[in-house]
């Protein structure tokens, strides 16, 4: 009897915390969707989402988010290109290819990467990335999507390469001895075999890495220049969805059209990353079968 | 066990006790104050503070930064006593203000000049407020227009949370709110703090930007502006003087008539024991006279 209620109590404990992270991300959601609807009262949809300038102090202010939204896409598909190819050759490199020491070694770096501040590595845009991009690509200056690219791709290697490793590791063994015992050399098996079956999860890790990326504030705020201009290339300054949020929310008085255009920068962004887990968590499902 | 319990118990009573059981005397004003406001005088303002606890050691102040709309937005909502500010409220706020039952009252506890800052290895040197105009506005793109090489100009501004933004809106790409549908070039780089436009400058030979003049240092280069034939450095002589075109005055705020502590707090600052502070922290104390200056 007594084990009974016990495992009674364990049971209802666990069902109510995953209930409520389930009722706290829908109530996030309401607030954000409270909050941006007071905006679109005093401000129409139509010129917050395809407004051409993110004016906030000026008399009439402007919130168009064009600008924003592209200075979020270069800067993410920017950071996409360079750590997608390099997330999934060291996963591979990790997972099949390096002797078992080295794998080991590998492994805990890529921890440790993970663990470094984002602050730091803004710092380090700042004094050295920035200038050192200037003065190879003759830039006017360093501050620039580029850099923000690179150190955001730098951010998301680790998300990646550990869940790519994953989804390598776990392609059935039996494979790979099939595929070497009708004479297929280690590239091919590697290539052929093993990187299409383990597709899904590799996807997985991108995607979430993707969602690291757009989800990146202070890197963003410190070394992409902040020019809320629509951008025409990623070698010039631009301005991210998060840093416009975090930089002006404290100037924002509560209740103001500032504060509200803010909210709904907010939703957005909670909109791109929600579709963007949802992709990645159906590819994981997938997986999974 | 039980005993056990009660001696813990005990033990945090006393050190609960023994923690709040600074005596105050009657005799001696009391109190808490809270500031927040301007990242531009929140180290001069800081210095005020450790002073006065020096005067009034019952009274404890809390000094926080993060911009001049972050010390107003939170007047308005009444969770500061002083909101420090280096611009002054607008009208809307102010209108927000009484909406809510705040009545903001303002004092001037310092003046401070804005100085516009490039590269060491720029030529250029001095600048009319009208080239600024052009500069910050995009209307003019090239150092060479200016004398000075040819490399296409880089412009650094504050975030629009910061009250030397929209000082530098008003006076420079406003022109003195005379046409206020102007507005920073849109390629203007929006950064974060002070330092990291100091940075910048010390990096890029095509940058130029603006800040408060106690920023000022070996790195850069300060230029000399004018408004009409005469050119000024900023330096205090000419803030005093107002001869130096782009200086402005720095507030405190309160919700109407101060009282108690925060009362206490203000009458120090603007004692010549609290002027000193703002000296020292390389601002321009209120009335001051070139005589006074040292």
């Amino acid at each position: 009897m007594p084990r009974r209620i016990s495992e009674y109590i364990i049971e209802s404990l666990i069902k109510f915390s995953g209930l409520l992270v389930i009722i706290l991300v829908f109530l996030l959601f309401l607030f954000l969707l409270k909050d941006s609807l007071s905006l679109f009262g005093v401000y129409p949809l139509g010129k917050f989402l395809f407004g051409r300038s993110w004016l906030p102090i000026s008399e009439p202010p402007r919130f168009g988010v064009i600008p924003l939204f592209l200075g979020s896409l270069y800067v993410t598909v920017g950071a996409i290109i360079i750590c997608v190819p390099v997330g999934v050759a060291s996963a591979m490199f990790i997972a099949e290819v390096a002797p078992k020491s080295l794998k080991l070694v590998l492994k805990s770096l890529v921890e440790i990467l993970a663990s470094i501040p984002s602050v730091v590595l803004g710092f380090i845009g700042i004094v050295w990335l920035g200038p050192a991009l200037r003065n190879v690509l003759g830039l006017t200056t360093g501050m620039c999507g580029l850099t923000g690219s690179l150190l955001l791709a730098f951010m998301a290697l680790p998300t990646i390469i550990t869940i790519a490793e994953d989804a390598l590791v776990s392609v059935p063994r039996s494979y790979k001895e099939a595929a070497f015992g009708l004479g297929a050399t280690r590239w091919q098996t590697l290539w052929r075999i093993i990187l299409p079956c383990a597709s899904s999860g590799i996807i997985a890790g991108v995607m979430l890495g993707i969602g690291r990326v757009i989800g990146e504030t202070m890197v963003a705020m410190m070394v992409t220049g902040n020019s809320p201009v629509i951008p025409k290339s990623i070698l010039q300054p631009l301005r991210t969805l998060t840093a416009t949020i975090a930089g002006e929310m404290g100037e924002a008085v509560s209740g103001s059209e500032h504060y509200f255009a803010l909210f709904a920068v907010g939703l957005v962004l909670f909109v791109i990353t929600f579709i963007i887990n949802f992709i990645a968590d159906a590819f994981l499902r997938r997986a999974r079968k | 066990m039980d005993a056990q319990i009660k001696a813990a118990l005990v033990c945090l009573v006393i050190i609960f006790v023994v923690g709040c059981g600074q005596t105050v005397d009657p005799n001696e004003p009391s109190g808490f104050v809270q500031i927040k406001g301007s990242d531009t005088i929140v180290n001069a303002v800081q210095k005020v503070s450790e002073e006065f606890m020096k005067d009034y050691p019952y009274v404890f102040v809390a000094v926080t930064g993060g911009g001049t709309g972050v010390g107003i937005a939170s007047l308005i909502s009444k969770t500061c006593d002083v909101a420090s500010a280096s611009r002054e409220m607008k009208p809307k706020e102010i209108q927000i203000a009484n909406q809510r039952g705040v009545f903001p009252k303002e004092f001037v506890v310092a003046h401070d000049g804005i100085a516009v800052i490039v590269n060491k290895d720029n030529p250029v040197n001095k600048l009319t407020i009208g080239d600024l105009h052009k500069i910050f506005t995009g209307k003019a793109a090239n150092w060479k227009e200016f004398g000075g090489k040819n490399l296409r100009i880089v412009t650094l501004s504050r975030e629009v949370s910061s009250g030397t933004h929209i000082y530098f809106k008003e006076e420079v790409i406003q022109l003195g709110k005379k046409d206020t549908s102007q507005e920073f070039s849109a390629q203007t780089l929006l950064l974060t703090s002070s330092q990291t436009i100091v940075e910048e400058v010390v990096t890029n030979e095509a940058a130029i930007g603006y800040l408060g003049m106690g920023y000022v240092s070996e790195r850069i280069k300060a230029l000399l502006l004018a408004k009409g034939e005469q050119f000024y450095p900023p330096d205090v002589e000419n803030v005093i003087k107002k001869t130096y075109p782009l200086s402005r005055p720095l507030y405190f705020y309160t919700n109407g008539e101060p009282t108690g502590a925060a009362k206490l707090f203000i009458d120090f600052a603007l004692s010549p024991k609290g002027q000193e502070q703002f000296r020292e922290t390389g601002f321009v104390p209120v009335g001051a006279t070139i005589a006074q200056k040292d």
